[in-house]
C-alpha cells in the first residue's frame, strides 16, 4: 500500500501524451491507407465477379460475336486471338530476354552492364500507347494490320520484364558455383548454359509469367495493329485478330446492354487469367529465391 | 590443363578445346547482340515515332505544342489541351496517391504484424496486376455513377468556391474519375518501392532513434523519411510516369472532350495518351495521323524525362541490391 502511493504514474501527461496521440494518429492513417488499398482491390474484383457471373455461359466460349443489338453470341474469337498473340510474343520475348540477362550478368563489364540495365528500365517506362504507334509506324503503315504485328508490340513490352527478373535471379547464384565449374576446367559457355541456367529456371519462369500477365492485359498496342478483323475465329497470325482487352475496351462504351454484359464476362476471364498468372509468378519467385539463398 | 594433356588423346582434346573456344565466343557475341538489340530498340522506337510525326512537324513546327485547336475538318492540330490534361491529371494523382502510397510503405515495413505483412504487401501489388482496361471498365460503369451521384454533389457543395469543383459533373465521365483511376494505378507502384526503401534503412539507426525514446511516428519522420528522401522522390516519379503514359483506362473514363485549360475536375477532359488511343479508327487524313505521332513524341519525351530523372536519383542515392 505504502509502495503503491509513491510509485510514479505510468499515464502520460502533457507533452508525452501529445506525442503518444500523434503517434497513434499517424499509425492509424498508415493502417487505413493499407487496408483502403486492399479494399479497393476487393471491391473491383467483387464487382467484376458480380456482374460477370450472370453473363457467363457456354456460348461465350464457343460462339463468335452476335450482330450489334442482337442477344447471344460469344467471345470465342477474342479468347483465341489473345491466346495466339500472347503465345507468339512469349515465344520471341522470353529467349531474347534471357540472352540479354545472360550478357548483363555473365559477360558485360560493369560500365556496359549499367547502360544495358538503364536501357531496360527506360524501355520498361515507355508508355504502351507509344509502343503501339511505334509498331504501327514500323510495320502497319502501307501493309495493313496483322496479329503478328501486335505480338511484336507485346513482345517489346515483355522483354524488359523477362530480362530484369532474370538478371535479379542470376545475381543470386552464388559465385562459388561459377568458380567450381571453372576450376573443373569447364568452358564458360558450358558453365553458363549447363550449370548456371538450370539453377535459375524458376526465376526465368517467374519473369516469363509476369510478362505474360502484363501482355495479356495490354490494350494500347493492339489498337493500331489489330483492331479491324473478321468476326470469326482466326488462328493465322498474318491476319488481324480480336482479343479480350480490345473486346472489353469497345464493349465498355457500347450502348448495347448485351455487349456491356459480355464486357464484364470478358473482364472476368481476363482478370482471372492475369491474377492467377501473377499469383503463380509470385509463388515461383519466392520458391526459387528460397532455393538459391538457402544453398 | 597442361597436366591433363599428357593423359588425354591429343586430337580429342584439341577439338574439344577448339569447340569451347568457339562456344565461348559464340555465346558472348549472341548475348551481346541481344543486349545491343535492346539498346537499339529504344533508338528505333524514338526514330520511328519522330519519323511518323515528320509531316505534322513541318506543317505546324514547334507551335504545335502551344496551339489549342484539334480540328479534323480544317486539318489544323495542336497539343496544348492534351499536354495540360496529362500534366493536370498526373499532378492530382500524385498528390492524392503519393502520400497514401508512402503511408502504405510505412505500414508494410514498420507497423504490420509479421504474419500479415506478406499477405497485405502482395494484395497491394496485385492492384497493379489488374489490367488497365478492366479498371477502365469498372471506372466507367461503377465508379462513374458514384462520381456523378455522390462525389460530385458533395465536393461541389463543400468546395464549390474553388476553381476545382465549380460545377456538377454532367456524367460519370470526368477528369475527376480519371484522376481516381490513375491514383489506384499509381499507389501499388509507389507503395512497393517505398516499402523496399524503408526496409533498407540500417536497423542500428532505427534502434538508435528508439533508444532515444522516440515514438514510432517520430522515428519514421525523423529517420526513415529523411534517410530515404531521394528514393521516395523517384518512387513517386515512377508512379507518376505510369499516370502520364496510361492511355486505355483514361480513354474510357475521361470523356475525350477538352474544356481547354479548365481546372474544374468535373468537366470532361483529354490527355496525350487518351487522345492517341481514342483516334485509332477516327484518324482519316495523313496529317491527322502524323499529328497523333507528334502527340506520341511529346508523350515519349515526357515519360523519358520522368523515368530518367527517377533512375538518376535512384542511382545517386544508390542502394545497391544483391549485385
Amino acid at each position: 500500500m505504502e509502495a503503491a502511493s509513491i510509485r510514479p504514474s505510468l499515464k502520460a501527461h502533457g507533452r508525452a501524451r501529445r506525442r503518444l496521440l500523434t503517434n497513434r494518429a499517424a499509425e492509424l492513417v498508415a493502417i487505413v491507407a493499407a487496408f483502403g488499398a486492399v479494399a479497393v482491390l476487393a471491391i473491383v474484383v467483387i464487382n467484376v465477379i458480380q456482374r460477370a457471373v450472370p453473363a457467363l455461359n457456354i456460348d461465350l466460349f464457343t460462339q463468335v460475336q452476335a450482330t450489334y443489338g442482337e442477344p447471344g453470341g460469344g467471345i470465342s474469337n477474342a479468347i483465341v486471338g489473345s491466346l495466339v498473340m500472347v503465345a507468339l510474343a512469349t515465344a520471341v520475348a522470353v529467349p531474347v530476354g534471357v540472352l540479354i540477362a545472360i550478357y548483363v550478368s555473365e559477360f558485360a563489364h560493369e560500365q556496359v552492364r549499367r547502360y544495358v540495365r538503364l536501357a531496360l528500365d527506360v524501355l520498361n517506362g515507355v508508355p504502351s500507347i507509344v509502343i503501339g504507334i511505334f509498331a504501327y509506324g514500323l510495320l502497319v503503315t502501307g501493309s495493313g494490320q496483322a496479329a503478328w504485328k501486335a505480338s511484336f508490340a507485346l513482345g517489346v513490352i515483355m522483354l524488359p520484364i523477362v530480362s530484369r527478373t532474370t538478371i535479379e535471379i542470376l545475381g543470386l547464384v552464388p559465385n562459388a558455383l561459377r568458380e567450381a565449374s571453372v576450376a573443373l576446367g569447364v568452358a564458360k559457355w558450358r558453365t553458363v548454359l549447363f550449370v548456371i541456367l538450370p539453377t535459375v529456371r524458376g526465376g526465368i519462369l517467374t519473369g516469363s509469367t509476369l510478362a505474360v500477365a502484363r501482355a495479356a492485359g495490354e490494350t494500347a498496342p493492339l489498337l493500331f495493329t489489330t483492331s479491324i478483323f473478321l468476326n470469326a475465329v482466326v488462328t493465322d497470325p498474318r491476319q488481324a485478330m480480336d482479343s479480350l482487352p480490345f473486346t472489353i475496351f469497345v464493349y465498355s462504351e457500347s450502348a448495347d446492354a448485351t455487349q456491356n454484359k459480355q464486357a464484364w464476362a470478358a473482364a472476368f476471364i481476363l482478370m482471372a487469367f492475369v491474377l492467377v498468372t501473377s499469383l503463380s509468378a509470385r509463388f515461383l519467385l519466392s520458391r526459387s529465391e528460397r532455393k538459391l539463398r538457402g544453398r | 590443363m597442361e597436366a591433363s594433356s599428357v593423359h588425354a588423346p591429343e586430337g580429342a582434346l584439341d577439338s574439344r578445346r577448339r569447340r569451347d573456344r568457339y562456344g565461348d565466343i559464340a555465346l558472348k557475341w549472341i548475348t551481346a547482340l541481344a543486349a545491343a538489340g535492346s539498346v537499339a530498340l529504344i533508338g528505333l522506337i524514338i526514330y520511328k515515332v519522330v519519323d511518323g510525326a515528320r509531316s505534322a512537324m513541318s506543317a505546324f513546327g514547334v507551335s504545335f505544342i502551344w496551339h489549342r485547336t484539334w480540328d479534323a475538318v480544317a486539318n489544323h492540330f495542336g497539343a496544348l489541351d492534351f499536354i495540360f490534361g496529362t500534366l493536370y491529371t498526373t499532378v492530382w494523382a500524385v498528390l492524392i496517391g503519393g502520400p497514401i502510397a508512402i503511408a502504405i510503405g510505412l505500414y508494410l515495413s514498420e507497423l504490420a504484424p509479421r504474419g500479415v505483412r506478406g499477405v497485405i504487401g502482395s494484395l497491394v501489388e496485385m492492384l497493379a496486376a489488374i489490367p488497365s482496361v478492366v479498371l477502365g471498365l469498372w471506372g466507367i460503369l461503377v465508379l462513374g455513377p458514384i462520381v456523378h451521384d455522390q462525389f460530385g454533389p458533395w465536393l461541389n457543395s463543400a468546395f464549390g468556391w474553388t476553381p476545382f469543383f465549380s460545377s456538377l459533373p454532367s456524367s460519370g465521365s470526368a477528369v475527376f474519375t480519371a484522376i481516381l483511376v490513375l491514383t489506384i494505378m499509381l499507389i501499388p507502384i509507389t507503395a512497393s518501392i517505398s516499402r523496399d526503401l524503408f526496409a533498407q534503412v540500417p536497423a542500428d539507426i532505427k534502434e538508435g532513434a528508439y533508444g532515444l525514446g522516440l515514438t514510432r511516428w517520430e522515428m519514421m519522420r525523423g529517420v526513415l523519411l529523411p534517410y530515404t528522401r531521394g528514393g521516395l522522390v523517384s518512387a513517386v516519379l515512377l508512379g507518376g510516369g505510369r499516370a502520364v503514359g496510361e492511355a486505355i483506362a483514361v480513354t474510357q473514363v475521361i470523356g475525350i472532350t477538352t474544356h481547354g485549360l479548365s481546372l474544374n475536375v468535373f468537366n470532361t477532359g483529354d490527355t496525350l495518351a487518351s487522345r492517341i488511343a481514342s483516334q485509332y479508327q477516327g484518324a482519316v487524313s495523313f496529317l491527322q495521323i502524323s499529328s497523333l505521332f507528334y502527340l506520341g513524341v511529346i508523350l515519349l519525351v515526357m515519360s523519358l524525362i520522368t523515368n530518367f530523372t527517377a533512375q538518376i536519383i535512384v542511382r545517386r542515392y544508390a542502394i545497391e541490391r544483391g549485385h
